[in-house]
């Protein structure tokens, strides 16, 4: 349950511990039907919380009732000891940022100015203050550009500040919404699919990020399909079916969790030919999907009654 | 059964660059033979105007001196000199290349084509005004022939043209006989026949000596001024439509030439001096003439402009449709109006000096706005449009009913406050006529010139509310809503904040109006109607000037204005012919007359794979492209 890796390069880097993110007995009701229910998860600070699930599992509903887009039926979620209001520019102040599955980039800004609009939170001048441009505006304008190239720089963007949005290639705009959300300092970062349709080399270079990320204090919580991408990544990583919270562990118990395999292939056939894969590291994701266990016959009959 | 032309399709596919740039004329000719024909054109022309074109002086601007060109013939003397000057700079003559950077050919094309068409105007209104060709001497032949071979030569010339269209696979295995293929090869050859000129390099004017760059800026805002005078003054709907046609052609050709853009980096470059510049061209304006009747139009033009200036605010920048904005500027001159000491004011006692009753009416107008933006701010796209359109027309009728009989007496309902006395600042009654140096400013003028100061406040204060964090979270709230309240912004207090700051420039501005009119009553202030300001208009002029932008919604508003007060005959068909114009301009040049850089990226996306090369930084390579 605890994170197991720590890093000495970087300096902010808390040491595991402190909880981050509390959220308990989130309940998302839409109408009668239940997408999130009953939903616990906690993130600690400086680790890298996974969150799995087959297609329309809830995943991304329990990801915007954390961060205030929509309001649980029931349950709370708290950060950092304190509840959340229900509001998103709220909890993006608090210190939660978030990016998104469909990439929603600012798209006709310039990539800078898109990194501007996540300073939102951290900047005060009004609309008085523009108005006047006195040297307090100035050095806070000045700041915030300083802060945005820096993390242009630190995602790998920097050379293209003055390009529009919509003109950058797919990776560079999942790349460049990632700095947008580092904008707003925040304390846990969500990551909604942040290798959704990149190539092995892309998806290893936003691996790099993440932990890069990590490496600055930043908590995340990620959503991904890339089970390699998930299982190298992770700390702990909770797998989300049905809106249910199935299990919770360290890339290792969830991959051998026959729950988990029969969730995402179905009922497995019984008569297959059990095969030990399932242990390895790094492959394990595959692993996991090709193989059937005839153990998992039991557990697959509980979830079938489940439904 | 249908033989699959593939081979054809591949061999096409293989052998073209299907987005090489095409030079190809319309007309054949050889070359040489093409470009004389053009120069013979053009003095052929030029000669043509001294020459009289018909027999009376019935037709407006007398035509009928010979050696000495008048009315229209004026405006096909320039067309032609230019369309001559241009051509020379086109085909490289020393001294004159300077004029055509881009190395178009498209700029003759389309200047040769602007003389064109007002010189076959004018000899065609001639002869159905005055009934038949018989009342044409040989000089409105000669004009005729002379720029018909004109636009020949022009049109012979290798024109930059969008790239022939592939037959690709697709069209021919799926789409041959479907509707769409149908279409898409029906109107293939005008797709073709589009000129296309944007992104020829031209030289970075950067490279100029700074003088010169000062003394482009001087020379723009001197001929603009000139030019916008020259087209106030025309007495008569013939010349005025002779005068639009050329103006048009002209930019156009200096936008292919690449004159443009040179001139919009000097801008960027130099943006202090070309304000200043642009500021004292229009002080200079009511100096130029002393017409108080221009005068007038001029302070109308900038009442209209500064509140689709507002407007822009909030349509342009933040994406809010307010259908009802004109409400606000009601409100400002009611408010004005009611505090001006006028006897049909139920205050007719106060009489508050003008900065007071500015603030009166900002003030008024911003409660308004704040008070139809809370509640309705929270809703997103068409409910509000729909709110301030209710609220539009609740403020007239409201306004209408306030005289004592149907409710309270404020205003005194359609009747409305009459009277206003003229405002006098710092003891200068801006009602009377002044005298400085030789120059006369009459009342008009007066308040011609405080409302420029006000034009100028507002401008400020949306260029830098724009390029500021509430500006940016202004745009990131029109780009993705849900995006900008994730990364922490307030939308509603956002919104509001641009709503507010919109109704209050239109309430400062409505304070001038009321005095400039003498009266406030609550008919102009409707949703539509056939003259300006009204909210349909406003919008139109933001959408047609170009939204976002600090100059395209005042250019808007000086046309929309300028045309049906010129253009007498056009009234009944006023609102057929505006929405005529605005379904083209959506269709044509959706970012409006003068683009938004950000706009013409997005809507021409296909066009410019690469970004603007006006960012800073790429000049350079344009520059050593163009070789200059």
């Amino acid at each position: 349950m605890t994170t197991t890796e720590t890093t000495g390069t970087a300096p902010a880097a808390q040491p595991d511990g402190t909880p981050l993110l509390h959220a308990s007995g989130v309940i998302m009701r839409f109408g009668g039907l239940t997408a999130v229910r009953n939903v616990d998860l906690t993130v600690n600070s400086g680790e890298i919380v996974g969150l799995i699930g087959p297609n329309g599992a809830g995943k991304t509903t329990f990801f915007n009732c954390l961060t205030g887009l929509y309001v649980p039926t029931e349950g709370s979620v708290s950060y950092r000891g304190t509840v959340l209001p229900p509001k998103p520019h709220l909890v993006t102040k608090a210190g939660i940022a978030r990016t998104f599955q469909n990439i929603r980039l600012f798209a006709n800004m310039t990539v800078l100015e898109n990194v501007l609009v996540g300073r939102h939170t951290r900047t005060r001048e009004g609309l008085l203050s523009a108005l006047i441009r006195g040297p307090r505006y100035h050095k806070a304008e000045a700041r915030s550009r300083a802060r945005a190239m820096e993390l242009l720089e630190f995602t790998g963007l920097a050379g293209k500040a003055d390009h529009l949005a919509r003109n950058l290639p797919y990776g560079e705009q999942r790349k460049l919404e990632i700095a947008r959300a580092l904008a707003s300092e925040p304390g846990l970062l969500l990551l909604d699919e942040p290798t959704a349709g990149m190539n092995p080399q892309e998806t290893r270079a936003t691996e790099e990020l993440v932990f890069a990320i990590r490496d600055q204090g930043i908590a995340v919580l990620v959503i991904e399909h890339d089970m390699r991408f998930i299982f190298n990544l992770c700390d702990r990583v909770a797998v989300l079916v049905q809106g249910q919270k199935l299990i919770e562990g360290t890339s290792d118990v969830v991959q051998s969790d026959d729950r988990v395999i029969a969730a995402y292939l179905g009922e497995p056939i019984a008569t297959t030919e059990g095969d030990a894969g399932t242990d390895a590291g790094t492959d394990g994701a595959t692993d996991a999907e090709t193989d059937t266990d005839p153990d998992g016959g039991s557990a697959a009959g509980e979830q079938e009654n489940d439904r | 059964m249908t033989d699959i032309p593939t081979t054809a399709a591949a061999e096409i596919l293989g052998t073209t660059d299907p987005f090489a740039p095409r030079k190809d004329p319309f007309v054949t000719l050889p070359l040489p033979a093409a470009r004389a024909l053009t120069l013979l054109g053009a003095v052929a022309t030029i000669a043509s105007t001294f020459m009289s074109w018909t027999y009376t002086t019935d037709f407006p601007g007398d035509l009928t001196v010979n050696g000495y060109p008048g009315g229209l013939q004026v405006i096909t003397l320039i067309g032609a000199i230019l369309t001559g000057l241009i051509a020379l700079g086109a085909f490289r003559v020393k001294g004159l290349a300077w004029l055509v950077p881009s190395r178009s050919n498209n700029a003759v094309l389309l200047l040769a084509a602007g003389t064109f068409a007002t010189t076959w105007y004018t000899v065609i209104a001639i002869a159905q005004e005055l009934g038949g060709l018989a009342n044409l001497d040989p000089g409105g032949f000669v004009a005729a022939v002379a720029s018909l071979a004109l636009l020949i030569g022009a049109l012979a010339l290798p024109i930059d043209r969008h790239p022939l269209e592939q037959p690709d696979a697709d069209y021919y295995e799926l789409g041959r006989f479907s509707e769409n293929g149908a279409f898409r090869g029906t109107w293939a050859w005008l797709r073709e026949a589009r000129l296309r000129h944007s992104e020829l390099p031209v030289a970075d004017p950067r490279k100029l000596p700074t003088w010169v760059q000062y003394l482009a800026i001087i020379v723009v805002a001197a001929a603009g001024l000139k030019v916008l005078t020259y087209g106030l003054a025309t007495g008569y709907t013939e010349v005025f439509v002779g005068y639009l046609i050329l103006v048009a052609f002209t930019l156009w050709s200096f936008s292919a030439a690449g004159l443009t853009r040179q001139f919009s980096q000097i801008t960027t470059d130099h943006r202090p001096f070309a304000m200043i510049v642009g500021v004292l061209a229009a002080i200079a304006y009511p100096f130029a003439q002393n017409n108080e009747h221009w005068a007038n139009l001029g302070v109308n033009i900038l009442i209209f402009g500064t509140v689709a200036l507002g407007l822009n605010i909030v349509v342009g920048l933040t994406g809010l449709l307010d259908l009802g904005y004109v409400a606000f500027l009601g409100v400002g001159a009611y408010a004005a109006a009611l505090v001006s000491g006028s006897p049909y004011s139920i205050w007719s006692g106060t009489q508050f000096p003008f900065w007071a009753a500015a603030l009166v009416g900002m003030a008024a107008s911003l409660v308004f706005g704040v008070l139809i933006g809370a509640p309705t701010l929270r809703l997103r796209g068409d409910y509000l449009a729909i709110v301030t359109l209710g609220f539009g027309e609740i403020f007239r009728i409201a306004v209408n009913n306030l005289d004592g009989v149907s409710g309270p007496k404020v205003t005194n309902g359609p009747n409305g406050i009459a009277q206003i006395p003229d405002l006098s600042i710092f003891g200068y009654n801006l009602g009377d006529s002044h005298d400085i140096g030789s120059f006369t400013l009459g009342r008009f003028a007066n308040y011609y010139l405080l409302m420029l100061v006000i034009t100028v406040i507002v401008v400020l204060i949306f260029t830098r509310a724009a390029d500021s964090r509430i500006g940016r979270s202004w745009i990131a709230i029109r780009e993705d809503e849900t995006a900008a309240t994730a990364m922490g912004i307030n939308g509603f207090r956002v919104k509001l904040i641009a709503f507010a700051l919109g109704a209050s420039l239109a309430g400062l501005a409505g304070t001038v109006s009321a005095h400039v009119t003498y009266s406030v009553v609550p008919n102009p202030y409707q949703f539509s109607g056939s003259a300006p300001p009204n909210s349909a208009f406003l919008l139109a002029a933001v959408v047609l000037g170009g939204m976002g932008t600090v100059s395209g919604p005042v250019l808007g508003a000086a046309l929309l204005y300028l045309v049906p007060e010129k253009l007498g005959f056009l009234q009944r068909y006023e609102l057929f012919a505006f929405g005529v114009t605005l379904i083209l301009i959506m269709r044509f040049r959706p970012e409006g007359i003068i683009p938004n850089r950000r706009r013409q990226l997005e809507f021409h996306e296909a066009e410019t794979e690469v970004p603007a090369p006006r960012a800073p930084g790429d000049g350079a390579v344009t520059a050593g492209q163009a070789g200059a």
